[in-house]
Protein backbone atom coordinates (compact mmCIF):
# COMPACT_ATOMS: atom_id res chain seq x y z
CA UNK A 1 0.00 0.00 0.00
CA UNK A 2 1.27 3.25 -0.21
CA UNK A 3 1.17 6.13 1.83
CA UNK A 4 0.65 10.00 1.67
CA UNK A 5 3.12 9.84 3.82
CA UNK A 6 5.96 7.12 5.19
CA UNK A 7 8.63 8.18 7.36
CA UNK A 8 11.11 5.58 8.36
CA UNK A 9 13.57 5.53 11.60
CA UNK A 10 13.85 9.26 11.17
CA UNK A 11 16.28 10.65 13.19
CA UNK A 12 17.75 14.27 13.31
CA UNK A 13 20.54 15.44 15.70
CA UNK A 14 21.72 19.24 15.19
CA UNK A 15 25.24 20.13 15.51
CA UNK A 16 25.10 21.36 19.13
CA UNK A 17 24.70 17.92 19.52
CA UNK A 18 20.53 18.42 20.16
CA UNK A 19 18.97 15.25 19.30
CA UNK A 20 15.16 16.60 17.71
CA UNK A 21 14.20 12.99 16.59
CA UNK A 22 15.10 9.65 18.08
CA UNK A 23 14.23 6.96 15.33
CA UNK A 24 10.27 7.73 14.46
CA UNK A 25 7.51 5.55 12.44
CA UNK A 26 4.91 7.26 11.23
CA UNK A 27 2.16 6.20 7.97
CA UNK A 28 -0.23 8.79 7.11
CA UNK A 29 -3.07 7.44 4.77
CA UNK A 30 -4.02 8.66 1.57
CA UNK A 31 -7.17 11.16 2.30
CA UNK A 32 -6.35 11.24 5.88
CA UNK A 33 -7.09 13.92 8.18
CA UNK A 34 -4.08 13.84 10.44
CA UNK A 35 -3.22 15.47 13.54
CA UNK A 36 0.64 15.57 14.73
CA UNK A 37 0.67 16.64 18.35
CA UNK A 38 3.11 17.04 20.67
CA UNK A 39 4.23 20.01 23.13
CA UNK A 40 7.35 22.91 21.81
CA UNK A 41 10.44 21.82 20.91
CA UNK A 42 8.80 18.08 20.68
CA UNK A 43 10.13 17.50 17.41
CA UNK A 44 7.40 18.09 15.30
CA UNK A 45 8.49 21.35 13.40
CA UNK A 46 11.64 19.18 12.57
CA UNK A 47 9.59 16.29 11.01
CA UNK A 48 7.33 18.77 8.96
CA UNK A 49 10.99 20.52 8.06
CA UNK A 50 12.40 17.30 7.09
CA UNK A 51 9.62 16.41 4.49
CA UNK A 52 9.47 19.84 2.95
CA UNK A 53 13.60 20.17 2.67
CA UNK A 54 14.11 22.50 5.15
CA UNK A 55 15.77 20.63 7.08
CA UNK A 56 18.51 17.64 6.38
CA UNK A 57 17.89 14.74 8.47
CA UNK A 58 20.75 12.67 10.40
CA UNK A 59 19.24 9.45 9.12
CA UNK A 60 16.24 7.29 8.00
CA UNK A 61 13.82 7.44 5.51
CA UNK A 62 11.05 9.48 4.19
CA UNK A 63 8.67 8.72 1.40
CA UNK A 64 5.60 11.17 -0.03
CA UNK A 65 3.02 9.24 -2.37
CA UNK A 66 6.11 6.35 -2.88
CA UNK A 67 8.63 9.07 -3.37
CA UNK A 68 11.82 8.41 -1.57
CA UNK A 69 13.26 12.20 -0.74
CA UNK A 70 16.67 10.50 -1.26
CA UNK A 71 16.12 9.23 -4.49
CA UNK A 72 13.94 12.09 -6.13
CA UNK A 73 13.13 14.32 -3.51
CA UNK A 74 12.21 17.15 -6.27
CA UNK A 75 9.76 14.69 -7.75
CA UNK A 76 8.21 14.58 -3.59
CA UNK A 77 7.87 18.27 -3.52
CA UNK A 78 5.28 18.23 -6.35
CA UNK A 79 3.22 16.07 -3.86
CA UNK A 80 3.71 18.66 -0.83
CA UNK A 81 2.43 22.15 0.26
CA UNK A 82 3.44 23.88 3.04
CA UNK A 83 2.11 26.35 5.12
CA UNK A 84 4.53 27.01 8.11
CA UNK A 85 3.96 28.71 11.13
CA UNK A 86 5.71 31.90 10.93
CA UNK A 87 4.74 34.21 7.58
CA UNK A 88 7.56 33.51 5.05
CA UNK A 89 6.65 35.37 1.92
CA UNK A 90 8.49 38.40 0.51
CA UNK A 91 6.27 41.18 2.28
CA UNK A 92 6.95 43.66 -0.45
CA UNK A 93 5.56 41.59 -3.30
CA UNK A 94 1.92 41.96 -4.09
CA UNK A 95 -0.84 38.84 -3.33
CA UNK A 96 -0.75 38.29 -6.53
CA UNK A 97 2.51 38.05 -6.98
CA UNK A 98 3.54 36.18 -4.09
CA UNK A 99 0.93 33.71 -5.53
CA UNK A 100 1.89 33.44 -9.04
CA UNK A 101 5.47 33.73 -8.49
CA UNK A 102 4.95 30.47 -5.69
CA UNK A 103 3.36 28.82 -8.89
CA UNK A 104 6.18 29.58 -11.22
CA UNK A 105 8.36 27.65 -8.53
CA UNK A 106 6.84 24.50 -9.28
CA UNK A 107 7.13 25.31 -13.26
CA UNK A 108 3.46 25.88 -13.99
CA UNK A 109 3.20 28.32 -16.59
CA UNK A 110 2.13 31.86 -15.84
CA UNK A 111 -1.35 32.04 -17.73
CA UNK A 112 -2.33 28.55 -16.03
CA UNK A 113 -0.35 29.91 -12.68
CA UNK A 114 -2.99 33.41 -12.80
CA UNK A 115 -6.09 31.42 -13.37
CA UNK A 116 -5.24 28.98 -10.16
CA UNK A 117 -4.32 32.31 -8.41
CA UNK A 118 -7.65 33.69 -8.83
CA UNK A 119 -9.30 30.72 -8.30
CA UNK A 120 -8.01 29.97 -4.29
CA UNK A 121 -7.28 33.89 -3.40
CA UNK A 122 -11.41 34.35 -4.23
CA UNK A 123 -11.44 31.11 -2.37
CA UNK A 124 -9.80 32.11 0.50
CA UNK A 125 -11.53 35.57 -0.01
CA UNK A 126 -8.47 37.60 -1.06
CA UNK A 127 -9.06 38.73 -4.46
CA UNK A 128 -9.69 42.42 -3.35
CA UNK A 129 -6.64 41.93 -1.71
CA UNK A 130 -4.69 41.14 -5.05
CA UNK A 131 -2.76 44.29 -5.50
CA UNK A 132 -2.03 44.96 -1.95
CA UNK A 133 1.40 44.51 -0.44
CA UNK A 134 1.34 41.64 1.87
CA UNK A 135 2.43 43.17 4.35
CA UNK A 136 0.15 45.18 4.55
CA UNK A 137 -2.48 42.27 5.74
CA UNK A 138 -3.78 41.54 8.97
CA UNK A 139 -2.69 38.74 10.83
CA UNK A 140 -5.63 36.29 9.44
CA UNK A 141 -5.45 37.41 5.83
CA UNK A 142 -1.15 36.28 6.05
CA UNK A 143 -2.46 33.23 6.70
CA UNK A 144 -5.24 32.82 4.35
CA UNK A 145 -2.65 34.27 1.95
CA UNK A 146 -0.09 31.41 2.59
CA UNK A 147 -2.88 28.64 2.35
CA UNK A 148 -3.57 30.03 -0.81
CA UNK A 149 -0.03 30.02 -2.05
CA UNK A 150 0.74 26.27 -0.38
CA UNK A 151 -2.25 25.15 -3.03
CA UNK A 152 -1.32 26.75 -6.09
CA UNK A 153 0.26 23.35 -7.77
CA UNK A 154 -2.51 21.78 -6.19
CA UNK A 155 -0.70 19.59 -3.88
CA UNK A 156 -1.65 15.84 -2.78
CA UNK A 157 -0.91 16.44 0.91
CA UNK A 158 -1.21 19.67 2.36
CA UNK A 159 0.82 20.47 5.58
CA UNK A 160 -0.65 23.58 7.79
CA UNK A 161 1.66 23.89 11.03
CA UNK A 162 -0.35 25.63 13.14
CA UNK A 163 -2.52 27.65 10.94
CA UNK A 164 -4.61 28.80 13.70
CA UNK A 165 -2.36 30.66 16.04
CA UNK A 166 -3.48 33.98 16.74
CA UNK A 167 -6.16 34.07 14.41
CA UNK A 168 -9.57 34.94 15.70
CA UNK A 169 -12.75 32.27 16.02
CA UNK A 170 -14.87 33.20 13.49
CA UNK A 171 -12.08 33.28 10.82
CA UNK A 172 -10.67 29.95 12.41
CA UNK A 173 -14.13 28.76 11.82
CA UNK A 174 -14.19 29.18 8.28
CA UNK A 175 -10.54 28.46 7.62
CA UNK A 176 -11.29 24.75 9.17
CA UNK A 177 -14.62 24.49 6.52
CA UNK A 178 -12.33 25.29 3.88
CA UNK A 179 -10.05 22.90 4.80
CA UNK A 180 -12.74 20.27 5.30
CA UNK A 181 -13.50 20.77 1.75
CA UNK A 182 -10.66 20.55 1.03
CA UNK A 183 -10.39 17.06 2.19
CA UNK A 184 -13.36 15.99 1.34
CA UNK A 185 -11.93 16.38 -2.36
CA UNK A 186 -9.16 13.92 -1.95
CA UNK A 187 -6.16 16.11 -0.16
CA UNK A 188 -4.29 14.81 2.48
CA UNK A 189 -4.46 16.89 5.32
CA UNK A 190 -2.04 16.86 8.22
CA UNK A 191 -1.91 19.23 10.65
CA UNK A 192 -0.08 20.69 14.25
CA UNK A 193 -2.08 22.52 16.98
CA UNK A 194 -2.11 23.49 20.08
CA UNK A 195 -6.15 23.67 20.18
CA UNK A 196 -6.68 20.39 21.09
CA UNK A 197 -10.56 20.54 20.07
CA UNK A 198 -9.68 21.46 16.70
CA UNK A 199 -7.81 17.88 16.22
CA UNK A 200 -10.23 16.56 18.20
CA UNK A 201 -12.99 17.52 15.56
CA UNK A 202 -11.49 17.95 12.64
CA UNK A 203 -8.73 14.75 12.27
CA UNK A 204 -9.44 10.98 12.17
CA UNK A 205 -6.23 10.09 12.80
CA UNK A 206 -3.53 11.14 15.26
CA UNK A 207 0.19 10.74 16.20
CA UNK A 208 1.75 12.24 19.37
CA UNK A 209 5.26 13.15 19.39
CA UNK A 210 7.12 13.81 22.75
CA UNK A 211 10.87 14.45 23.16
CA UNK A 212 11.58 13.03 19.67
CA UNK A 213 9.74 9.65 20.19
CA UNK A 214 6.35 9.01 18.83
CA UNK A 215 4.47 8.16 22.11
CA UNK A 216 0.89 7.65 20.32
CA UNK A 217 0.26 6.91 17.12
CA UNK A 218 -4.02 6.23 16.82
CA UNK A 219 -7.38 7.04 15.05
CA UNK A 220 -8.86 9.82 17.46
CA UNK A 221 -11.87 7.35 18.01
CA UNK A 222 -9.80 4.95 19.71
CA UNK A 223 -7.49 6.98 21.80
CA UNK A 224 -10.45 8.97 22.99
CA UNK A 225 -11.96 5.38 23.90
CA UNK A 226 -8.74 5.10 25.93
CA UNK A 227 -9.91 8.07 28.27
CA UNK A 228 -10.81 6.20 31.84
CA UNK A 229 -12.02 9.17 33.49
CA UNK A 230 -13.48 12.37 32.46
CA UNK A 231 -14.48 15.64 34.59
CA UNK A 232 -17.57 17.46 34.66
CA UNK A 233 -18.62 20.61 35.76
CA UNK A 234 -22.36 21.11 36.76
CA UNK A 235 -24.03 24.72 37.26
CA UNK A 236 -26.12 24.34 39.79
CA UNK A 237 -29.52 26.60 41.03
CA UNK A 238 -28.46 26.17 44.71
CA UNK A 239 -25.79 25.05 46.69
CA UNK A 240 -25.33 21.61 47.52
CA UNK A 241 -25.79 20.75 51.43
CA UNK A 242 -22.82 20.33 53.28
CA UNK A 243 -21.65 16.67 53.25
CA UNK A 244 -23.72 15.71 50.15
CA UNK A 245 -22.25 13.16 48.11
CA UNK A 246 -22.84 9.78 45.89
CA UNK A 247 -21.81 6.38 46.29
CA UNK A 248 -18.44 5.98 44.00
CA UNK A 249 -18.25 9.37 42.64
CA UNK A 250 -15.94 12.36 43.61
CA UNK A 251 -17.49 15.27 43.94
CA UNK A 252 -16.50 18.70 44.57
CA UNK A 253 -18.59 21.70 45.26
CA UNK A 254 -17.28 25.18 44.79
CA UNK A 255 -19.32 27.82 46.24
CA UNK A 256 -17.84 30.83 44.54
CA UNK A 257 -19.87 29.55 41.13
CA UNK A 258 -21.94 27.26 42.87
CA UNK A 259 -20.89 24.38 40.46
CA UNK A 260 -20.42 21.11 41.40
CA UNK A 261 -17.51 19.37 39.97
CA UNK A 262 -17.58 15.13 39.46
CA UNK A 263 -14.90 12.89 38.34
CA UNK A 264 -16.95 9.91 35.81
CA UNK A 265 -14.86 6.88 35.82
CA UNK A 266 -15.63 4.96 32.78
CA UNK A 267 -18.73 2.85 32.96
CA UNK A 268 -20.26 5.48 35.70
CA UNK A 269 -23.54 6.98 34.46
CA UNK A 270 -24.34 10.70 35.36
CA UNK A 271 -27.98 9.83 35.92
CA UNK A 272 -26.98 8.70 39.74
CA UNK A 273 -25.60 12.24 40.17
CA UNK A 274 -29.19 13.90 38.62
CA UNK A 275 -31.62 11.53 40.59
CA UNK A 276 -29.49 12.33 43.86
CA UNK A 277 -29.54 16.20 43.05
CA UNK A 278 -32.94 15.88 42.51
CA UNK A 279 -33.99 14.43 45.92
CA UNK A 280 -32.43 17.58 47.12
CA UNK A 281 -34.53 19.95 44.68
CA UNK A 282 -31.07 21.16 43.14
CA UNK A 283 -31.26 21.88 39.69
CA UNK A 284 -28.50 21.39 36.82
CA UNK A 285 -28.33 24.97 34.56
CA UNK A 286 -25.64 23.66 32.43
CA UNK A 287 -23.03 21.08 32.33
CA UNK A 288 -19.25 20.92 30.69
CA UNK A 289 -16.50 18.94 30.33
CA UNK A 290 -13.65 20.30 32.65
CA UNK A 291 -11.34 20.02 29.68
CA UNK A 292 -10.64 18.71 26.09
CA UNK A 293 -11.29 15.01 26.67
CA UNK A 294 -8.11 15.11 24.01
CA UNK A 295 -6.68 17.21 26.03
CA UNK A 296 -6.60 15.36 28.69
CA UNK A 297 -5.14 12.16 27.07
CA UNK A 298 -2.33 14.09 25.63
CA UNK A 299 -1.19 15.82 29.10
CA UNK A 300 -0.97 12.08 30.12
CA UNK A 301 0.97 11.14 26.96
CA UNK A 302 3.35 13.69 27.26
CA UNK A 303 3.87 13.18 30.96
CA UNK A 304 4.47 9.45 30.42
CA UNK A 305 1.59 8.74 32.92
CA UNK B 1 11.44 18.65 -13.16
CA UNK B 2 10.51 18.62 -17.14
CA UNK B 3 13.09 20.85 -19.01
CA UNK B 4 9.75 23.16 -19.61
CA UNK B 5 9.26 23.62 -16.08
CA UNK B 6 13.08 24.39 -14.91
CA UNK B 7 12.77 27.09 -17.81
CA UNK B 8 9.99 28.50 -16.28
CA UNK B 9 11.11 28.23 -12.57
CA UNK B 10 14.53 30.08 -13.96
CA UNK B 11 12.52 33.17 -15.53
CA UNK B 12 10.10 33.12 -12.36
CA UNK B 13 13.43 33.75 -10.70
CA UNK B 14 15.02 36.01 -13.12
CA UNK B 15 11.97 38.28 -13.29
CA UNK B 16 11.44 38.63 -9.78
CA UNK B 17 14.90 40.04 -9.06
CA UNK B 18 14.95 42.43 -12.36
CA UNK B 19 11.04 43.18 -10.64
CA UNK B 20 12.97 44.03 -7.33
CA UNK B 21 15.45 46.01 -8.21
CA UNK B 22 13.85 48.14 -11.10
CA UNK B 23 11.13 48.65 -8.11
CA UNK B 24 13.67 49.93 -5.85
CA UNK B 25 15.22 51.87 -8.74
CA UNK B 26 15.92 54.71 -6.53
CA UNK B 27 18.42 52.66 -3.84
CA UNK B 28 19.68 50.52 -7.41
CA UNK B 29 19.96 52.38 -10.43
CA UNK B 30 19.82 56.36 -9.36
CA UNK B 31 23.23 56.46 -6.87
CA UNK B 32 25.28 54.45 -8.82
CA UNK B 33 24.26 56.98 -11.91
CA UNK B 34 24.78 60.13 -9.76
CA UNK B 35 28.00 59.23 -7.87
CA UNK B 36 29.49 58.66 -11.69
CA UNK B 37 28.30 61.54 -12.93
CA UNK B 38 30.40 63.03 -10.02
CA UNK B 39 33.86 61.18 -11.07
CA UNK B 40 32.91 62.01 -14.90
CA UNK B 41 32.84 65.69 -13.49
CA UNK B 42 35.55 66.21 -10.81
CA UNK B 43 38.08 63.39 -11.87
CA UNK B 44 37.82 63.27 -15.88
CA UNK B 45 36.59 67.31 -16.36
CA UNK B 46 38.12 69.07 -13.36
CA UNK B 47 41.04 67.13 -12.41
CA UNK B 48 41.78 65.23 -15.20
CA UNK B 49 42.45 68.01 -17.74
CA UNK B 50 45.09 69.40 -15.46
CA UNK B 51 46.83 65.62 -15.26
CA UNK B 52 47.02 65.44 -19.15
CA UNK B 53 47.49 62.23 -21.03
CA UNK B 54 47.43 58.82 -19.74
CA UNK B 55 48.04 55.43 -21.76
CA UNK B 56 47.96 58.04 -24.78
CA UNK B 57 44.65 58.98 -24.16
CA UNK B 58 42.57 62.16 -22.36
CA UNK B 59 42.41 61.34 -18.76
CA UNK B 60 38.82 61.55 -19.20
CA UNK B 61 38.85 58.20 -21.61
CA UNK B 62 41.25 56.71 -19.86
CA UNK B 63 39.06 56.10 -16.46
CA UNK B 64 35.58 56.11 -18.54
CA UNK B 65 36.30 51.94 -19.31
CA UNK B 66 37.36 51.61 -15.37
CA UNK B 67 34.18 53.49 -13.50
CA UNK B 68 32.15 51.89 -15.53
CA UNK B 69 33.46 48.14 -14.70
CA UNK B 70 33.83 49.68 -11.33
CA UNK B 71 29.92 50.17 -11.55
CA UNK B 72 28.87 47.10 -12.95
CA UNK B 73 31.55 45.03 -10.08
CA UNK B 74 29.62 46.96 -7.17
CA UNK B 75 26.08 46.50 -8.28
CA UNK B 76 26.23 42.73 -9.41
CA UNK B 77 27.99 41.94 -6.52
CA UNK B 78 25.52 44.02 -4.25
CA UNK B 79 22.40 43.00 -6.11
CA UNK B 80 22.74 39.49 -5.34
CA UNK B 81 23.94 39.36 -2.03
CA UNK B 82 21.42 42.24 -0.50
CA UNK B 83 18.75 40.40 -2.16
CA UNK B 84 19.53 36.13 -1.21
CA UNK B 85 20.43 37.75 2.05
CA UNK B 86 16.90 39.28 2.33
CA UNK B 87 15.27 35.95 1.22
CA UNK B 88 16.99 34.76 4.10
CA UNK B 89 16.19 36.95 6.83
CA UNK B 90 12.77 37.35 6.34
CA UNK B 91 12.59 33.31 5.09
CA UNK B 92 10.94 34.08 1.73
CA UNK B 93 13.59 31.57 0.60
CA UNK B 94 11.91 29.03 2.04
CA UNK B 95 9.30 29.43 -0.87
CA UNK B 96 12.15 28.39 -3.14
CA UNK B 97 13.42 25.49 -1.28
CA UNK B 98 10.13 23.72 -0.69
CA UNK B 99 9.93 23.76 -4.55
CA UNK B 100 11.09 21.16 -6.85
CA UNK B 101 13.15 24.06 -8.24
CA UNK B 102 16.63 22.48 -8.68
CA UNK B 103 19.59 24.25 -6.82
CA UNK B 104 21.89 24.97 -10.51
CA UNK B 105 18.38 27.14 -11.03
CA UNK B 106 18.31 28.71 -8.27
CA UNK B 107 21.98 29.63 -8.31
CA UNK B 108 21.84 30.89 -12.18
CA UNK B 109 18.73 32.93 -11.36
CA UNK B 110 19.88 35.00 -9.06
CA UNK B 111 23.12 35.07 -10.53
CA UNK B 112 21.87 36.40 -13.95
CA UNK B 113 19.39 38.57 -11.73
CA UNK B 114 22.96 40.52 -10.47
CA UNK B 115 24.29 40.29 -13.98
CA UNK B 116 21.21 41.75 -14.88
CA UNK B 117 21.68 44.53 -12.68
CA UNK B 118 25.01 45.43 -13.46
CA UNK B 119 24.35 45.74 -16.82
CA UNK B 120 21.58 47.82 -16.95
CA UNK B 121 23.54 50.01 -14.62
CA UNK B 122 26.72 50.11 -16.74
CA UNK B 123 24.61 51.58 -19.62
CA UNK B 124 23.03 53.91 -17.87
CA UNK B 125 27.20 54.83 -17.04
CA UNK B 126 27.82 54.40 -20.28
CA UNK B 127 25.12 56.47 -21.28
CA UNK B 128 26.16 59.44 -19.16
CA UNK B 129 29.83 59.29 -20.18
CA UNK B 130 28.91 60.48 -23.48
CA UNK B 131 28.00 63.72 -21.89
CA UNK B 132 31.35 64.08 -21.21
CA UNK B 133 33.50 62.64 -24.18
CA UNK B 134 33.45 60.40 -27.14
CA UNK B 135 33.54 56.45 -26.30
CA UNK B 136 34.65 54.39 -29.57
CA UNK B 137 34.96 51.05 -29.06
CA UNK B 138 38.17 49.09 -30.22
CA UNK B 139 36.75 45.30 -30.25
CA UNK B 140 33.22 45.00 -28.69
CA UNK B 141 32.93 40.94 -29.06
CA UNK B 142 36.09 41.22 -25.84
CA UNK B 143 34.29 44.17 -24.36
CA UNK B 144 31.04 42.99 -23.92
CA UNK B 145 32.38 39.24 -23.54
CA UNK B 146 34.73 40.96 -20.21
CA UNK B 147 31.95 42.95 -19.09
CA UNK B 148 29.33 39.79 -19.20
CA UNK B 149 31.69 37.45 -17.82
CA UNK B 150 33.00 39.78 -14.93
CA UNK B 151 29.29 40.64 -13.50
CA UNK B 152 28.74 36.70 -13.53
CA UNK B 153 32.16 36.04 -11.62
CA UNK B 154 31.45 38.75 -8.82
CA UNK B 155 27.22 38.18 -8.66
CA UNK B 156 28.51 34.69 -7.53
CA UNK B 157 31.12 36.23 -5.03
CA UNK B 158 27.79 38.12 -3.83
CA UNK B 159 25.61 34.83 -3.60
CA UNK B 160 28.95 33.08 -1.58
CA UNK B 161 28.84 36.53 0.81
CA UNK B 162 25.05 36.13 1.22
CA UNK B 163 24.97 31.95 2.30
CA UNK B 164 27.51 32.65 4.92
CA UNK B 165 26.22 35.99 6.03
CA UNK B 166 24.11 35.80 9.07
CA UNK B 167 23.62 40.03 9.74
CA UNK B 168 23.20 42.38 7.52
CA UNK B 169 27.08 43.83 8.39
CA UNK B 170 27.74 40.88 7.03
CA UNK B 171 26.99 41.44 3.90
CA UNK B 172 28.40 45.17 3.58
CA UNK B 173 31.91 43.99 5.51
CA UNK B 174 32.92 42.24 2.33
CA UNK B 175 31.98 45.02 -0.31
CA UNK B 176 33.35 47.83 2.16
CA UNK B 177 36.57 46.16 3.06
CA UNK B 178 37.80 43.81 0.21
CA UNK B 179 35.67 44.99 -2.77
CA UNK B 180 35.94 48.65 -2.83
CA UNK B 181 39.43 48.46 -2.15
CA UNK B 182 40.57 46.14 -4.48
CA UNK B 183 38.59 47.98 -7.27
CA UNK B 184 40.28 51.39 -6.48
CA UNK B 185 43.59 50.11 -6.41
CA UNK B 186 42.40 47.74 -9.53
CA UNK B 187 43.61 50.22 -12.05
CA UNK B 188 40.45 52.15 -12.28
CA UNK B 189 42.38 56.02 -12.19
CA UNK B 190 45.66 55.15 -12.80
CA UNK B 191 48.10 52.48 -15.00
CA UNK B 192 50.20 50.40 -12.98
CA UNK B 193 52.54 51.69 -14.99
CA UNK B 194 53.26 54.51 -12.40
CA UNK B 195 53.85 52.60 -9.23
CA UNK B 196 57.27 51.92 -8.04
CA UNK B 197 58.44 48.17 -8.95
CA UNK B 198 57.06 46.70 -5.68
CA UNK B 199 53.49 47.65 -5.55
CA UNK B 200 52.85 47.52 -9.32
CA UNK B 201 53.88 43.10 -8.53
CA UNK B 202 51.63 43.13 -5.96
CA UNK B 203 48.76 45.08 -8.22
CA UNK B 204 49.24 41.85 -10.02
CA UNK B 205 47.87 40.11 -7.25
CA UNK B 206 44.13 42.18 -7.15
CA UNK B 207 41.91 40.02 -9.86
CA UNK B 208 39.95 43.43 -10.72
CA UNK B 209 43.00 44.58 -12.13
CA UNK B 210 42.55 42.28 -15.09
CA UNK B 211 39.49 42.78 -15.32
CA UNK B 212 39.42 46.40 -15.36
CA UNK B 213 42.12 46.73 -17.94
CA UNK B 214 40.57 43.79 -20.26
CA UNK B 215 37.62 45.94 -20.20
CA UNK B 216 39.72 49.14 -20.73
CA UNK B 217 41.57 47.30 -23.86
CA UNK B 218 37.85 46.63 -25.45
CA UNK B 219 37.37 50.20 -25.49
CA UNK B 220 40.38 52.00 -25.97
CA UNK B 221 42.84 49.31 -27.33
CA UNK B 222 45.42 49.78 -24.92
CA UNK B 223 45.58 47.58 -21.77
CA UNK B 224 48.43 46.95 -18.58
CA UNK B 225 48.10 42.99 -18.90
CA UNK B 226 47.27 40.46 -21.75
CA UNK B 227 43.59 40.80 -21.50
CA UNK B 228 42.94 37.24 -23.01
CA UNK B 229 45.24 36.18 -19.93
CA UNK B 230 42.66 37.96 -18.10
CA UNK B 231 39.71 36.39 -19.79
CA UNK B 232 40.85 32.96 -19.01
CA UNK B 233 41.07 33.86 -15.31
CA UNK B 234 37.85 35.36 -15.06
CA UNK B 235 36.70 32.00 -16.41
CA UNK B 236 38.26 29.87 -13.84
CA UNK B 237 37.01 32.29 -11.55
CA UNK B 238 33.63 31.86 -12.16
CA UNK B 239 33.84 28.20 -12.87
CA UNK B 240 35.33 27.80 -8.93
CA UNK B 241 32.95 30.36 -7.66
CA UNK B 242 29.85 28.63 -9.39
CA UNK B 243 30.92 24.73 -8.33
CA UNK B 244 31.39 25.99 -4.57
CA UNK B 245 28.21 28.03 -4.71
CA UNK B 246 26.46 24.92 -5.74
CA UNK B 247 28.19 22.83 -3.14
CA UNK B 248 27.23 25.21 -0.39
CA UNK B 249 22.79 25.12 -1.50
CA UNK B 250 23.64 21.14 -1.58
CA UNK B 251 24.77 21.39 1.39
CA UNK B 252 22.43 24.06 2.58
CA UNK B 253 24.83 26.42 4.09
CA UNK B 254 23.12 29.52 6.17
CA UNK B 255 19.90 27.98 4.65
CA UNK B 256 18.97 24.63 5.92
CA UNK B 257 19.44 23.46 9.46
Amino acid sequence: MTYAIEIRDLKKQYENGFEALKGINLKVKKGDFFALLGPNGAGKSTAIGILSSLVNKSSGSVSIFGVDIDQDFAKAKKYLGVVPQEFNFNVFETVFNVVVTQAGFYGIKRPLAMERAEKYLKLLDLWDKKDTQSRMLSGGMKRRLMIARALIHEPEVLILDEPTAGVDIELRRSMWEFIKKLNEQGTTIILTTHYLEEAEQLCRNIAIINSGEIVENTSVSALLKTLNQETFILDLDNPLPNGWGVAGFSVAFDETSCSAEVEVVKGQSLNAIFSALSEQSINVLSMRNKSNRLEELFVKLVKGK
Amino acid sequence: MKNSEIWVAFFTILTREIRRFTRIWPQTLLPPAITMTLYFAIFGNLIGSRIGQMGGFSYMEYIVPGLIMMSVITNSYSNVSSSFFSAKFQHSIQELLVSPTPNWVILLGYVLGGVARGLLVGLVVTILSLFFTNLLVENLLLTVLVVFLTAIMFSLGGFVNALYAQSFDDVSIIPTFVLTPLTYLGGVFYSIDLLPDFWQSLSLLNPVLYMVNAFRFGILGVSDIDAYWALVMISVFILVLFSYSLHLLEKGKGIRN
